[in-house]
């Protein structure tokens, strides 16, 4: 067999009958086997793979190495906030009296935790302008859920359950419309005005007795932070619905901006966004939620208590709550992460981080104006932006004959992970780039280089982007034929 | 500039003529209104130095009572089995810790046959043909299967055992409220599910899925085939399993079960305190297209080598929007490495081999524990890894008393809203023999203790 075939090869197609990885304890105990029935029994064992345990290390080594990430290059993926994770959190995480604590320990036998938990709530709560917070979501869509259920229970409460109407912007995550029809409510697209904001004029006509809540993520995926946000939430007000703020955008704005001062009743975050839990290659996550007053009475079970003694506890009686939307507390080995870099940033390093983001941001836009690159992937909306920004591929694909699709693959080969590509859906040919704070000046004018450099060559040759990449582990894959006959698991 | 930012006085100015404005504040200024500008320092305290922001969390991390701190014999849902060393080398690699979800599939194929391989493995475990590449965590993955029901037949009463975890319930009737179903328990009679009562509530043809844990929240093997045999024409059969038993349990496949979800931390995670982890979800072809989360899948490339990308995604929010299956765009795609990994290490008789230990030792742990004075079984339903007991006592002072003697011996029941003088007490490979009889002198005297208090 070829060194090259044997590269593809899965677990379950190496390795031995009779090979094995683990060794059980002593078995100390008289055999029981009639303590499960046979009707009960597994006629023959599952096929697991029968490897040792230097093939298993070498097989997920070699894996590893054909992924691309963040700690090896730059990863200007748009909406996504791929900054710096930091090793002292993975440390920090490890401790035993952390990663080794059982979730129903006592909580009197779990202060630390309880009280990390507690401290992160503060810190969020101040970040976000809203008093009540619950880490209990396990990602962003998950809070987004907690936030709609929240707002469907506050008008069921007021006596007002025909509020069943979501208004979300066309530029929305898919996230936001997939979580309202989960919910039970029905989707209201609103309108984008040519400033990439909310069309005014759309919102007052669509908000009305039948609203239940906006979901607004500020600044939006176009880049561009809402200037009539404070007319927004008062049309919504007015019309007695709740505003919800995705705060997948939060990283431009901490410490600058506050969506509770703007009049928001519910905002979730993206821990591994804005507050540094690894990606993991897409998951874990989480998505606590920071609410107003009339929103509280309705938070998930358990919540944290904390008497006038110190002591903390977990509970669970709060007659209104719209119940637990998972196990346990939540994904707490994220909070320790996340708590980790609050404390080493504090309110300075917080508003620094996002000023910096903000920074990055329009400097690379700037290094791209004065490259000539904007002229073929124009800014789609505004001068300036906030953290992110979406250039059109339309005029590259028109002049240069490549696609938004060609541009990222060849971005490969230079060794750049590719920004966002065909999102938001409404700009054509859409690439939206985050570069994040915590990437250097000479990395940014690097990138800026790199798509130079591809559309100069794009002039002279266009076929050399719509074949790219040339340098990876494998090429363009075949996504159509993939979903046409699923082949999802090793045949055995 | 902190220390994980990188922008000298220097590079502001080059930064700021490039930009064509004066100042960092300028670049807000004119995008924000003032009235929305926080306009004073967030509330919060001063940064610190990386070995005090060590210090700090060391002293919150001390402050918890760990496993490593006390034998402990607490369970419900999430376990203490060993995690073997080269799980914590493989999940703190960079290459699998730090990408983000593989958009781009020719810089993703460690992370993309990896979730490959992971759907096998919970195929292969769950004799189900088709996985996803896992949803957050087990309750959760519950509620979402009764999504997927709901979407599937669009019926609105759920059956569910009383059975399931508590917390499993009360997830479920979260999201049963927001899509529009009513959720009807059905209690358990010795232990297991009351099959009569479960037929009962069976009948119908408004029934849209039926939902039963294997074992059961009282550690009760239960009877599946029988429950889904009960299930009604066109319903969905969900069960809630626990991965480490079936080595030796009949698969879901095998019974009847359609989708088949599940808490993934005992395979090779941490505890946590309770996440992240992740959720197992498989089910029959049936209902492959109405999955939940990420899927991946096997291809080619331009030149014809085998390659692997995300697959089926018109299922998802990202292109279905509000029609899609489901909102969920996280996998625990880390998480989950974990658990294929602690599969392969296991491997095909290891899950045998660790499967007949714990149910030998539970069998030892049961009867050791049920010869004590004062303390009984709460049920005589088949156990693998988990069992009740009834204590002729106040549980929660009987658990202070083992504490103080560096035991903890299991979960006041009704810390779950469960049974007030019940103790559920949790095997694992950790656990050994010397363990448990050190469990029963400390229970046995703990007990007595109370006993002897009250009749004072």
């Amino acid at each position: 067999m070829t060194v090259r075939a044997e590269e593809t090869l899965t677990i379950f197609q190496k390795g031995s009958p009779g090979r094995r990885a683990f060794v059980a304890p002593e078995f100390d105990v008289p055999e029981a086997t009639d303590a499960l029935p046979r009707r009960f029994r597994r006629a023959e064992p599952p096929r697991l793979p029968e490897v040792s345990e230097p093939e298993l290390v070498r097989h997920y080594v070699r894996l590893s190495k054909k992924n691309f990430d963040l700690d090896s290059g730059f990863y200007p993926l748009g909406s996504c906030t791929m900054k710096h994770n930091p090793r002292l959190h993975e440390r920090v995480a490890a401790l035993p009296g952390h990663a080794r604590l059982h979730p129903l320990q006592d909580p009197a036998r779990a202060q630390g935790a309880l009280e990390l938990m507690w401290n992160l709530e503060r810190a969020l709560a101040e970040v976000a302008g809203l008093p009540h917070v619950s880490l209990q979501p396990s990602a962003g869509s998950h809070g987004e859920l907690a936030g709609v259920l929240l707002t469907k229970a506050y008008h069921a409460d007021r006596g007002e359950p025909h509020r069943v109407k979501v208004l979300t912007p066309d530029t929305a995550h898919g996230t936001n419309p997939a979580t309202v029809t989960m919910a039970g409510l029905e989707v209201v697209k609103v309108a984008t005005n040519d400033d990439g904001g909310v069309d005014l004029d759309d919102l007052r006509a669509k908000a009305g007795d039948d609203t239940a809540c906006l979901m607004l993520t500020n600044p939006n995926t176009l880049g561009v932070f809402d200037a009539n946000i404070e007319e927004i939430a008062s049309i919504v007000h007015r019309a007695g619905g709740t505003l919800y703020y995705d705060g997948a955008n939060t990283n431009a704005v901490m410490g600058i901006s506050r969506p509770g001062d703007m009049g928001f009743d519910i905002v979730h975050f993206n821990l591994h966004k804005s507050f540094t839990q690894p990606h993991g290659g897409g998951g874990p996550g989480s998505g606590p939620i920071a609410v107003s007053d009339r929103i509280e009475p309705f938070l998930m079970n358990p919540r944290i208590a904390r008497s006038d003694e110190g002591v903390f506890d977990l509970v669970s009686d709060h007659a209104k709550s719209i119940g637990r939307l998972r196990g346990f507390q939540g994904n707490y080995g994220t909070f320790v992460r996340s708590y980790a870099y609050i404390r080493s940033l504090g309110a300075e390093g917080l508003k620094d981080a996002s000023e910096t983001a903000v920074l990055n941001a329009n400097y690379l836009l700037a290094r791209l104006r004065q490259l000539g690159v904007a002229e073929h992937l124009p800014l789609a909306f505004g001068e300036l932006c906030m953290h992110e920004f979406v250039l059109s591929g339309g005029p590259m694909k028109r002049e240069l004959k490549i696609r938004t699709l060609d541009l990222a693959k060849r971005l490969l080969d230079h060794g750049y992970h590719p920004p966002t590509v065909y999102f938001p859906l409404l700009v054509d040919e859409a690439l939206l780039i985050e570069p994040t704070e915590t990437e250097t000046r000479e990395t940014l004018d690097a990138f800026a280089e790199a798509l130079a450099e591809i559309l100069r060559e794009a002039a002279d040759d266009p076929t050399v982007a719509q074949n790219a990449p040339y340098s990876t582990p494998v090429r363009r894959l075949d996504e159509a034929g993939a979903a046409k006959r699923p082949v999802l698991r090793q045949a055995l | 500039m902190s220390r994980y930012t990188a922008v000298t006085s220097e590079d502001l100015r080059a930064m700021l003529d490039a930009i064509g404005v004066g100042s960092v504040e300028e670049l807000f200024d004119r995008q924000i209104p003032v009235s929305v500008r926080l306009g004073r320092a967030l509330d919060l305290p001063a940064g610190m130095a990386e070995q005090d922001v060590y210090a700090h969390l060391d002293d919150l991390a001390r402050r918890n009572v760990s496993v490593e701190d006390e034998i402990s014999f607490l369970g419900a849902g999430m376990y203490d089995h060993y995690v073997p060393a080269l799980i914590d080398m493989l999940m703190s690699r960079s290459e699998f810790l730090t990408p983000y979800t593989p958009y781009q599939p020719e810089v993703s194929q460690g992370n993309l046959q990896v979730m490959f391989e992971y759907q096998t493995a919970i195929s292969e475990l769950t004799a189900l043909p088709v996985s996803n590449a896992s949803v957050y965590e087990g309750p959760s993955a519950v509620a979402s299967a009764g999504y997927l029901a709901r979407l599937a037949n669009g019926r609105s009463r759920f059956v569910a055992s009383a059975g399931l975890h508590p917390h499993s319930l009360d997830t479920l009737r979260t999201y049963a409220e927001g899509f529009g179903a009513e959720v009807v328990e059905v209690g358990l009679r010795d232990g297991a599910t009351d099959l009569d009562a479960w037929a009962d509530a069976c009948a119908g043809d408004d029934v849209g899925a039926v939902f039963v844990q294997q074992p059961n929240v009282l550690g009760a093997v239960e009877d599946v085939e029988a429950l889904m045999a009960s299930k009604p024409d066109g319903a969905v059969g969900i069960a809630a399993y626990d991965p480490i038993p079936l080595g030796i349990l009949k698969p879901p496949g095998e019974c009847g079960v359609d989708v088949c979800v599940g808490e993934g931390q005992p395979l090779g995670n941490r505890l946590d305190f309770g996440g992240p982890s992740f959720g197992f979800f498989a089910a029959t072809e049936a209902y492959l297209r109405r999955m939940p989360g990420r899927i991946a899948g096997e291809t080619t490339d331009i030149d014809g080598k085998r390659g692997f990308v995300l697959t089926l995604q018109t299922r998802e929010q990202h292109i279905r929007r509000e029609k899609a299956t489901s909102n969920i765009c996280t996998a625990q795609a880390l998480n989950a490495l974990g658990g294929v990994v602690y599969l392969a290490w296991l491997g095909r008789q290891g899950i045998v081999d660790l499967g007949e230990l714990l149910l030998a030792r539970t069998d030892y742990a049961r009867r050791t524990l049920t010869a004590l004075d004062g303390v009984e079984a709460l049920h005589d339903q088949p156990v693998v890894r988990e069992f009740a007991l009834r204590l002729d006592a106040p549980v929660g002072r009987v658990i202070e008393r083992c504490a103080a003697e560096g035991v903890n011996p299991g979960l006041a029941l009704s810390r779950i809203g469960l049974d007030d003088d019940g103790l559920l007490v949790a095997i694992t490979e950790r656990r050994s023999r010397a363990d448990i009889d050190r469990l029963a002198d400390v229970l046995g005297a703990a007990v007595a203790a109370e006993r002897q208090a009250v009749a004072a």
